[in-house]
């Protein structure tokens, strides 16, 4: 009783700090909650006037949702990146940062949910969905096993954090048996979430442009690229914003991390580019589209080629010493990043059905109220995320733990407690 | 908002009685935000026919009992004469023992005139706008079956045209359909009979198995489909052509509401060429059976895929 009411205080006083901040906070949640409510508008057309709202066709019949889908999976699933050099390698600048790629994760996941659910025809029958009451068609849909993978590294995630962030909250040392095993748990399930993912593209005999075996070892590379270049971007914001204490050596561990990974990524693409291209059988027609066009149709070729031009510097400006210095480094990122999002989300989806099954080339670009939708879901991952920080910086940092119980939260976003926080307002 | 903390310590400030500057700031706050969250919502006011409480809670069709499924008819044929005005024959047809349909096509014989592209959209309840078409026909240059190089909306004076074939593609009704294997719902399947089938009021409208299929046989409801009232095929079949909702997958059924009650499918029927030819294959008496035990060349159209259709494609010679 007596745990389930600290627990049940320790809940409320998360969900209270959420709504506590300076102007800048204010000023960056009111942003984003305008942003989800615009997307949220979108897709309650979307679900009155049907997919008719969006881009999509029976020839491209999957778009820049799905897109976004895949490249969120990878997101969630770099958190591992930051999990192998603590617990693996026992590396300790790292140690209090694996909460944040975690926390990362869980919004990632959020996101890919909330894109999958709106690129359904019928949201109103998810329950179909639901293993014991709908038809689960498990284990010959790799749709199911998608359900169960990304719902499961939700769950665990979500154990992790909440765990660690409750025992620092409480001032005690979290009992190992109780997250140690999830965590390496975590690391292969992390693994598996990209690796379904791509297997939901692979398993496609109909498609040749994703039916190949490479398509799993890039989407991790790719992922483990993209990934921790966003956390290095998110880790120096959370340190401008909350002074919270991130060294340089963790930063570039994670550089270390991106560099290696992006050149796996090239590498894999220039494989995959050589084996369409020279042996110039009838199936290349897809990647013809997507790098150079077909038959005076080339919406993509611009895509691609910046997607491979953002790469391909980010790549020279990680092997570079250069990329050493922050400023350097996070130019890097932002190219990984966005070059990343073109080649995974509109260059692997969209030329898979370019030309159909039935040699038709039908072109694709996202609609207005589709772009919308977009946003939206971003926007109310970013304050997910947000959210999360907001609770779980001041708990790493001691200012938000059970010695502080019945203080009114301060509206201080990092720094040291404030000698006035309990006299309030 | 945040709640008042109950626990607030003895120094700490009591919540004050009446309104202060700051709780109608955040009052206003709230309540804007309440505002703004039904204007986002306001689209979905014209959702008035998207379900209802019994469409929703439907069960499978393979776990209807006769009662639930005759109740599932009636309300169907109710929802139908409300909308269309007309009362429909809604049957759920079962398949027949020892039978195995099969389709042979002639492709020496179709002109490419797409008779059977309109006769199937007016025996199936396609939506007319946008227009859902189970057959797309393709025209290819003489002496290639590179579909790459098929033109899809040829539009001559007349047809045929001189240096092309024309080959009609529709559902293949695979022995290995990949549509049903990557269903994550059970929403499509293989009858006894070989028709795959989707259950309409099953489907999550995911469009997996729309880019599963190697034909390009399946369609999407992007819209609420629209249906003219007069142009109402009353005579209807569950896993057939009773008219669709929005957001659901639909295809090729072999007619099911005919072919089930011993008739030919529409396309068949209407094709000016005799070049469609549809039977039980397990019946060795069948034209189908006669023609492919007899014809020296038949193909499936992308064999290679291991999909193993039930359409074969073949020349007289």
């Amino acid at each position: 009783m007596h745990a389930a009411r600290n627990y049940l205080v320790f809940l409320q006083r998360c969900g209270r700090i959420a709504f506590v901040g300076d102007w800048r906070y204010y000023a960056w949640m009111g942003v984003l909650t305008v942003v989800s409510l615009l997307g949220l508008n979108a897709y309650a057309r979307q679900l009155a006037d049907g997919l008719i709202s969006t881009g999509m066709s029976d020839q491209v019949s999957w778009g820049v949702y799905i897109a976004n889908f895949t490249f969120l999976v990878g997101v969630a699933a770099a958190a591992v990146m930051l999990v192998i050099p603590v617990y693996i390698y026992n590396n300790a600048e790292l140690h209090d940062l694996v909460i944040f790629g975690e926390l990362l994760a869980v919004a990632a996941i959020l996101m890919c949910l909330a894109f999958v659910t709106v690129d359904l025809g019928r949201p109103d029958r998810f329950w179909h969905l639901i293993p014991g009451i709908g038809q689960f068609n498990f284990p010959a849909s790799m749709l199911s096993w998608d359900v169960l993978v990304l719902n499961g590294y939700l769950l665990l995630n979500i154990h992790i954090c909440g765990y660690l962030l409750y025992c620092r909250y409480q001032g005690r040392k979290p009992a190992k048996w109780f997250y140690i095993p999830f965590v390496f748990v975590a690391i292969g399930w992390a693994v598996s979430i990209h690796t379904v993912t791509a297997f939901l593209y692979v398993g496609l005999g109909g498609r040749p442009f994703w039916n190949s075996s490479i398509v799993g070892p890039r989407f991790l590379a790719s992922a483990f690229t993209a990934g921790p270049a966003l956390i290095i971007l998110a880790l120096q914001i959370i340190r401008n914003v909350t002074q919270y204490r991130i060294t340089d050596r963790a930063l570039l561990t994670l550089r270390g991390i991106v560099q290696v990974s992006m050149l796996i990524n090239v590498f894999l693409l220039l494989n995959e580019v050589f084996k369409e291209f020279y042996s110039g059988n009838l199936h290349v027609v897809s990647s013809k589209y997507l790098f150079v066009g077909l038959h005076g149709h080339h919406a993509l070729v611009p895509w691609i080629w910046t997607a491979i031009g953002f790469n391909l510097i980010a790549m020279v400006l990680l092997v570079l010493p250069l990329s050493r210095s922050l400023k350097w480094l996070n130019l890097t990122c932002v190219l990984s990043i966005a070059g990343i999002w073109i080649e995974k989300g509109m260059g692997l989806v969209i030329p898979g059905f370019i030309p159909t099954p039935l040699g038709q080339i039908v072109e694709y670009s996202p609609s207005l109220n589709e772009t919308l939708v977009c946003l939206g879901i971003w926007a109310a991952g970013l304050l997910a995320y947000t959210i999360f920080l907001r609770m779980a910086v001041p708990i790493l940092q001691g200012r938000l733990s059970r010695a502080n119980e019945g203080q009114v939260p301060d509206p201080a976003l990092g720094g040291a407690p404030a000698p006035d926080a309990a006299a309030g307002h | 908002m945040p709640l008042p903390d109950p626990t607030v310590s003895p120094g700490g400030s009591a919540p004050s009685s009446g309104v202060t500057r700051r709780s109608f700031l955040r009052g206003t706050v709230a309540l804007s935000g309440v505002a703004a969250l039904a204007a986002a919502l306001a689209p979905l006011r014209k959702l008035d026919d998207f379900t209802t409480v019994e469409r929703f809670m439907q069960k499978y069709y393979k776990e209807l009992t006769p009662e639930e499924m005759a109740a599932v008819l009636r309300r169907i044929a109710n929802d139908v004469e409300h909308e269309y005005g007309i009362r429909p024959h809604v049957r759920d047809l079962k398949p027949m023992d020892g039978v195995e349909f099969v389709y042979a096509l002639n492709l020496t014989r179709c002109i490419g005139c797409r008779k059977c592209v309109h006769a199937c959209v007016n025996e199936n309840n396609q939506s007319r706008n946008p227009e859902i078409q189970y057959i797309r026909v393709l025209r290819l240059p003489h002496g290639s079956l590179d579909i790459e190089k098929a033109e899809h909306n040829y539009a001559p004076e007349s047809v045929p045209e001189k240096g092309y074939f024309y080959m009609p593609v529709q559902c293949q009704q695979c022995k290995n359909p990949p549509c049903v294997k990557v269903c994550p719902v059970h929403a499509t399947w293989q009858e006894t009979d070989g028709i795959t089938v989707v259950d309409y009021d099953w489907c999550i409208g995911c469009r997996y198995c729309e880019a599963a299929c190697p034909y390009w046989a399946r369609r999407f409801n992007f819209a609420k489909p629209s249906l003219p009232k007069d142009r109402l095929n009353p005579d209807m079949a569950y896993l057939g052509n009773r008219p669709r909702r929005q957001g659901v997958m639909e295809k090729c059924h072999f007619c099911i509401q005919r072919t089930r009650a011993g008739r030919y499918p529409a396309c068949l029927e209407v094709c000016p060429a005799g070049a469609r030819k549809f039977g039980n294959i397990l019946d060795p008496e069948s034209e189908v059976a006669y023609i492919l035990r007899t014809k020296r060349v038949f193909i499936q159209l992308k064999e290679e895929m291991g999909t193993s259709p039930r359409f074969f494609y073949y020349f007289d010679i």
